[in-house]
Formats: structure tokens, C-alpha cells, sequence
């Protein structure tokens, strides 16, 4: 416990949380669409990351919970990305700040 | 009995010659279809005289009835489903045979319809072998001669209507067949237009009969109105035979729907002989005649005839007595004299009346080819100024000409004079002089008929020549063709009338005679009821050698003298130019005759509208124009108001739909929620990523109260 080297369960929260960090970020301030997916699949990661390190401490729940949320994060790229090219062919554009046709 | 019991064949040869060329004329030679059209109307007269014939054999034996041959039923059945109700609420069966009756009036005209068609026909080979159209002519003339041989023969009123209508047609076709020519074909049309009346009154009088008798065959007719059933001047029988007269004034150019006959002279000239002269102008007399069982009981009918013939003829006559085409002359010639035999009718001498026709049809026929013969030598003029001094050129011709104005005139022996004296001493003498007016009528007439019938024959046939060099070097006598049906019409208008010798003359008046199972039957039945006598045609009269008919006799040759010695005197020598005595005697006169008093004109005002009075038009061009203005100011004026109201109401109710129900309630809603809005809309910028940096911030904000609370 007092070795430096010794890895803990609190490395595993920060290093998810400054991925998860990172990945907001780019939410908020990246205008392609595609980079906003990555950032999104970063959040998912780190929490991820999250379920990984807890479930050190409380069974395997968190890491099988956490193949779910690859899983979904497949199927997440897929109908995102689809999503994406249908848009693109529509508007010639992938960047989210054209989008605004619902505004009033 | 062989002719008799195929009497049905006498109108079917026509009847076959028509239809060959109707189908194949186009193809035929032109002496093929003289063959078969002049062959055709040969073998009907022989076999009608067979007919005529063998029936006086089968009368004796039969007491004179009628002959009947029915070939099957050709309007309605005999099983009583087509029934109707006739006027005392019997039921009558609708029906109406394709049947044949002869009898001793039919005979008659079977006889000069065959026999004088029969020489038209060959005198048409020679007339028209030079014209276009040739198998077209000449099947027309044999379908009027199957039509007229429906009508004669027909044993009914239905089936003589299918002649009347046949003939009516065949007229049309023939009087416009030179239809290029618009006046020819205007002349058509008013024939058939003026015939259409007529017809309209003989279609109701047949439609009477019916109603009233319940049968429309002759026999069952005349045995009804023979039976005593019936008062004498019965309003229905009255009207009906009434309205039959209004069809014989059609078709035989009677007042006043006599119009069409003139101008049917635009047709060739032996169609005038055949159709507007000889036979199918004659078939009001027949119409009448066969009636006479009716007409008897109706004696407001009998005067209505008797004076609407008298002021036909006189009327007509003086006409003619201006008129300078050659065939105008005769056409009114024709209307005064078929005037005498209604006159003749109308006075009850139904004999002298059917006398006359047979008479006339020579005569007539032979002035009409006469004159065809002298426009044909005239390289087509009709206008007898342009005529003169004929008789040297066409001796034939005129010879023939000569014997048919001396029979017409009424000179002795030739035939009119039988049959003129003899309508004349019965206007005088029936019903105790009552109609002697009406004689004076006919016997002025018979002065103009000598006059203008001279005038005629002086103005082409002697005097100074007066037509062009050029016309003048073709003159040429017609050929055989021509000539020999002239020569036999000639020799019948001498002798056709020595079959009426009457009594007082030393005859026998065979004529009558044979008429007398057709005329005399109800005389008898009247007097043997002790009923007032309407007329008593046949016993009471044919036997009389009364004095006065000998004045009266020598009074109407004498009449024919001054008319002569009056043409003689002013056109015997006509030059170019010559005068008229009318016109230098009383200009006023003569142009009124000269324009037929007026009378087209007249019917163009009131009926035809064709001229207007001021601005308005009468007649059925007025009627038309009258219901045009209706039709355009009032029924589409109120289709229109109509349409106009309904777009009103639609502006309006769109008005409303836009500016109250759109602009108020829905539009005006929208208007209060925008600003009310405002404050709203201000949180919905559009940009995703914003609302994204909201949800962290607030995601934030949340966690950081609850870690530090």
C-alpha cells in the first residue's frame, strides 16, 4: 500500500476521470460530427474504466456490465455514423453548428 | 282470275325497276335502263288492265262489291294484344293490312296512271338522253309509280298514307333533280314543306276515322257510314273529313296551299307531266272520292270543297291569264282545273268530279310534253315572248298541242268538254240551284281557261318569230320517242270524253255508269230512308234532258268561242314587243296577276317570316326568332343570375374564410402567442453543443452541492 508503484484503485479514478474529462471536452467544443462520436466513445470508456475499478472491490458485475457497454457503444457507432453519412448526403456538411433548422 | 289474284304485282314492277337502279343503275347502260324502267311501267298497265278486266267478270257475279286481296297484316296483329278504344269505349284492334282493293274508282285510276306513265316514260327516253343523271331520273319514275299504285290501291287509309307520303317524296326528289340549280331546289323543299300540312291534316282525319269508326279499311268505313248509324252533319265526321280535305288541298294544290305547284315546274318537264299534271296532284280528288261515304254525311264539308275548288279555279285561272313562261300557264292551268273537280266534288257529282281527272290526265299530260317538246325544240327557253311561229317548224308538235288546248277549252267532241259541261250542269242543277254562284265562278273560269290556252297557242305557234337567230337555226321537230306519246295522248283527248256522252247528247254516260257501285250506293240508301238526300249524284241527275242544259251547254262552248276570238284578236299576230290587253287595260290588274296577287309575298310576311313587318318577323322564322330572345334574355338570363349569385356568395364566404375564420381565429391566436412566446424561445438557441455545456454545467453545479453541503 505505501509503495509508489503500488497501482490503486484511485489511479484507476482519476486516469477515468481525466478521460472522461477529455471526452467532454471534445463534446462541447469540436463542431465534426465524427469527433463528437469519438468523444462520446472516450466518456464510454472511462466509464468503463470506472466499472472496471470498482468491480476490484465489489465482484464481477462492474466488468460485466461494462461488455454491455461496449456492446452498446457498437451499436452506438453504427446508428450514430448512419446517421452521419444521411445527413451528410443531405446537407454536404458534417459540422454540428449548420444544424439548426428546428431553431425558431 | 290470274291478273286479279296477282293484282299485288302492278305496283311491285315499278317497285323492282327502281331498285335495280337504285343498286346498280350507276353501271348501266342507258338503254339498258330504258329497257328495264319503260318495261317495267309497260308490264304493270298491261297486267292492271288485265286486272280491270277480269274484275268486271268477277263483279257481276259478286253484285259489285269490291275487289279485296290481302296479303298479310302489316301494321299491328290479329291476336288483340295492340287494341284500342274507339269512341263509344269498344275496344277496335290497331291494325292496318298491306291489302289491295279494286273496285270500279281504283280501275279507273289504275288505268291512266299506268297508261299515261307508261307513254311519259317512253317520251322521257327521248326527252332526257341527253341530260346527266339518266338511270337516277328514271328510277325516281318508277318509284313514283310504285308509290302512286300504293296509294290507289291500298285497301286502306294507313297504306294509301304510305302512297300519299311515297308520291309526296318522289316529287321532291324529281322537282330538284336538277339540284345544282338553287331555285330548282328551293322549289323542292317548298313542295315538300307545303305537302308536309297537308299531310299533317290527313294524318288527324285518319286518326278520326279510327277513333271514330273503329277500322281504317275502306269496306268496313263505308259500311258503317252507309248503316244509318249517323245523323247527317255528324261534327266528327265533319271534322274528319274536314281535316282529310286539308291533306287533299296539300296534295292537289288547292287554296290555300296551292303555292308549291307553280314553282314545281323547276323540275324536268316530263315530271310535270307525270306528277304535277296527269296523276299525283289528282290524288286529293281520289282521297275525296274514296271518302264519299263520309263526306255525304258532313255537308259543311261538301260546301267547304265545293267553294274552296270554285275560287281555286277561278283564282288560278286568272293567273294564268298573264303568265309567260310556258309551263307556268299550264301549272296554273292545272291548279283552276283541278279547282272544277273539287268544285265537282263539293257539289256531290263525284262522277263528273272523277270524269274530269280521267279527262284532264290526257289532255294535261299532252300539254305538258308538248310544251317539253317545244322548249326542247327551243334549245331550252321557256318564255313564250321569245316564241312565235312555231307550227311550220314542228308540225307534230303543235298539231297535238292544238287538239289538247281545243279538249281543255271545252270545244266539242274533245274531251273536256264532257267532263267540264257535265261539273258545270251539276253546280247548276244539285240542290235546287243552291251553287249557282259557284256555276257563274266556273263558268268565268272556263271563258279564262279558252283564253289563256289560245294566248299560249298563238304566242308560240303563230305570229312573227321573235326568238334569236342562233335559237331560231336550231328549231327541230322532236324525235319518235317524243312525238309518238304525243300522238296517242292526242288521240285519247279527243275520245276519252265520248265515254261520258251524257243523255241529253243521245249517250249513255258509260263513265257513270261504271262509277256507280262506288257513288250511287248511298243516294239510294238516303232516299230509300226518306232522309234528306246531301246529293244525288248518279240515278237522279245522269238521266235528266232538262232543257236549260242545252243553253247551258251551248252557253259554255260559246264561252269557249269568246276566249278564243279574244287570244285571236290580240296575239294572233304578235311581234316583238307586242301588248298585253290586260296591262293597257288595267295596269294595276295585271301587275297584281302578274305577281300571283301578292300571295307568296304574303306567306313570307306571316308564315315562312322570311320578310319582316318593320322589325318583327312573323310566322315560324318569327316563332324561332322569339324563342331565341327567350332562350338567350330570360332562360339564360336566369341561368346566368344564377351564376352570378352563387359567385357572390362564394366571395363572401371566402372573404369570411380568410379574413375571419384564417385571419382572426387562427392566424390572430398566433399573433397573441408570438410575443407571449418570447421569453421561451430564448432558451432554445438551436446549437447542440450548447445545450450539451448546460447539462455539464448543471451536472456540476449538482454534484459540487452535494460534496460540499
Amino acid at each position: 500500500m505505501e509503495a509508489l508503484g503500488q497501482i490503486s484503485t484511485l489511479h484507476y479514478l482519476v486516469l477515468a476521470a481525466a478521460l472522461f474529462v477529455l471526452g467532454v471536452i471534445g463534446v462541447l467544443t469540436r463542431r465534426n460530427v465524427v469527433i463528437i462520436l469519438m468523444s462520446i466513445e472516450l466518456i464510454l470508456n472511462a466509464v468503463n474504466l470506472n466499472l472496471l475499478a470498482f468491480s476490484r472491490l465489489y465482484g464481477l458485475h462492474g466488468q460485466v456490465f461494462s461488455i454491455f457497454v461496449i456492446t452498446d457503444a457498437a451499436a452506438e457507432a453504427a446508428v450514430g455514423l448512419g446517421i452521419i453519412i444521411a445527413f451528410f448526403r443531405n446537407k454536404e456538411t458534417v459540422n454540428v453548428d449548420e444544424v439548426d433548422l428546428m431553431k425558431w | 282470275m290470274f291478273f286479279l289474284d296477282h293484282i299485288w304485282l302492278i305496283p311491285l314492277f315499278p317497285a323492282f325497276g327502281a331498285a335495280v337502279m337504285f343498286f346498280f343503275g350507276r353501271k348501266l347502260q342507258k338503254q339498258t335502263v330504258s329497257i328495264v324502267c319503260v318495261g317495267m311501267v309497260a308490264l304493270s298497265f298491261l297486267w292492271a288492265c288485265g286486272a280491270v278486266w277480269q274484275y268486271q267478270g268477277w263483279a257481276e257475279a259478286n253484285h259489285h262489291q269490291p275487289f279485296q286481296k290481302v296479303m298479310f297484316t302489316w301494321l299491328g296483329t290479329d291476336t288483340g294484344h295492340m287494341n284500342y278504344t274507339t269512341h263509344d269505349g269498344t275496344l277496335a284492334p290497331f291494325q292496318a293490312d298491306a291489302g289491295f282493293l279494286l273496285d270500279p274508282l281504283s280501275a279507273i285510276w289504275l288505268l291512266f296512271v299506268t297508261g299515261v306513265g307508261l307513254l311519259i316514260h317512253i317520251y322521257s327516253t327521248g326527252y332526257m338522253a341527253h341530260e346527266g343523271g339518266y338511270y337516277r331520273f328514271f328510277g325516281y319514275l318508277n318509284l313514283f309509280m310504285f308509290s302512286m299504285l300504293t296509294l290507289i290501291m291500298g285497301n286502306n287509309y294507313a297504306l294509301m298514307f304510305v302512297g300519299w307520303e311515297g308520291v309526296g317524296l318522289c316529287s321532291y326528289l324529281l322537282i330538284g333533280f336538277y339540284f345544282h340549280r338553287p331555285a330548282a331546289s328551293a322549289a323542292a323543299n317548298k313542295a315538300f314543306i307545303v305537302n308536309r300540312i297537308g299531310d299533317a291534316g290527313f294524318l288527324l282525319g285518319m286518326f278520326t276515322i279510327a277513333w271514330y269508326f273503329g277500322s281504317l279499311r275502306y269496306v268496313d268505313v263505308n259500311l258503317l257510314a252507309r248503316s244509318g248509324h249517323f245523323n247527317i252533319g255528324d261534327p266528327i265526321i265533319t271534322a274528319a273529313t274536314l281535316l282529310l280535305f286539308v291533306g287533299a288541298c296539300g296534295k292537289s294544290a288547292q287554296l290555300p296551299l296551292y303555292v308549291w305547284l307553280p314553282d314545281a315546274m323547276e323540275g324536268p318537264t316530263p315530271v310535270s307531266a307525270l306528277i304535277h299534271a296527269a296523276t299525283m296532284v289528282t290524288a286529293g280528288v281520289y282521297m275525296v272520292a274514296r271518302s264519299n261515304a263520309l263526306f255525304v254525311l258532313a255537308p259543311t264539308s261538301m260546301k267547304t270543297v265545293a267553294i274552296v275548288g270554285a275560287l281555286t279555279a277561278i283564282f288560278a285561272a286568272s293567273i294564268g291569264l298573264v303568265q309567260n313562261d310556258i309551263k307556268r300557264v299550264l301549272a296554273y292551268s292545272t291548279v283552276s282545273q283541278l279547282g272544277y273537280m273539287f268544285l265537282a266534288l263539293g257539289v256531290g257529282a263525284f262522277a263528273a268530279g272523277v270524269f274530269h281527272v280521267f279527262t284532264h290526265a290526257f289532255f294535261k299530260a299532252l300539254l305538258f310534253l308538248g310544251a317539253g317538246s317545244v322548249i326542247h325544240a327551243m334549245s331550252g327557253e321557256q318564255d313564250m315572248r321569245n316564241m312565235g311561229h312555231l307550227a311550220k317548224k314542228i308540225p307534230t308538235t303543235y298539231r297535238t298541242i292544238l287538239i289538247a288546248t281545243l279538249a281543255i277549252a271545252g270545244i266539242p267532241p274533245f274531251a273536256g268538254f264532257f267532263s267540264k259541261d257535265e261539273i258545270l250542269w251539276q253546280t247548276w242543277s244539285s240542290e235546287g240551284g243552291a251553287y249557282r254562284i259557284l256555276w257563274l265562278v266556273g263558268f268565268i273560269t272556263a271563258l279564262m281557261t279558252a283564253f289563256y290556252m289560245f294566248r299560249l297557242v298563238f304566242l308560240t305557234f303563230y305570229g312573227k318569230p321573235r326568238m334569236d337567230h342562233e335559237v331560231e337555226h336550231h328549231i327541230h321537230e322532236s324525235p319518235k320517242s317524243m312525238t309518238v306519246p304525243l300522238v296517242v295522248l292526242a288521240v285519247c283527248a279527243v275520245c276519252a270524253g265520248w265515254l261520258g256522252w251524257p243523255h241529253s247528247l243521245g249517250g249513255s254516260n258509260r263513265f257513270e255508269h261504271y262509277l256507280d257501285p262506288v257513288f250511287a250506293r248511298e243516294a239510294q240508301v238516303f232516299q230509300e230512308e226518306g232522309k234528306e238526300a246531301q246529293l244525288v249524284a248518279g240515278e237522279k241527275e245522269e238521266k235528266h234532258t232538262n232543257p236549260l242544259e242545252y243553253g247551258l251547254m251551248f252557253l259554255s262552248v260559246a264561252a269557249a268561242g269568246v276566249g278564243f276570238g279574244l287570244a285571236r284578236r290580240y296575239y294572233a299576230a304578235a311581234d316583238k314587243g307586242y301588248a298585253e290587253p290586260i296591262e293597257q287595260a288595267a295596269p294595276p290588274v295585271y301587275r297584281t296577276l302578274q305577281n300571283k296577287y301578292y300571295v307568296d309575298e304574303a306567306y313570307d310576311y306571316v308564315f315562312t317570316g322570311r320578310r319582316k313587318i318593320g322589325d318583327v318577323r312573323l310566322g315560324a322564322m318569327g316563332l324561332g326568332e322569339a324563342s331565341s330572345w327567350v332562350d338567350a334574355k330570360v332562360i339564360d338570363g336566369t341561368v346566368n343570375g344564377a351564376g352570378r349569385i352563387t359567385r357572390l356568395s362564394g366571395k363572401i364566404s371566402s372573404w369570411w374564410d380568410k379574413w375571419i375564420i384564417d385571419g382572426l381565429l387562427v392566424n390572430g391566436l398566433a399573433l397573441i402567442t408570438h410575443p407571449l412566446s418570447w421569453f421561451a424561445r430564448l432558451l432554445q438557441w438551436g446549437l447542440v453543443q450548447w445545450y450539451a455545456l448546460v447539462m455539464v454545467v448543471g451536472l456540476v453545479g449538482f454534484v459540487a452541492y452535494y460534496a460540499w453541503r
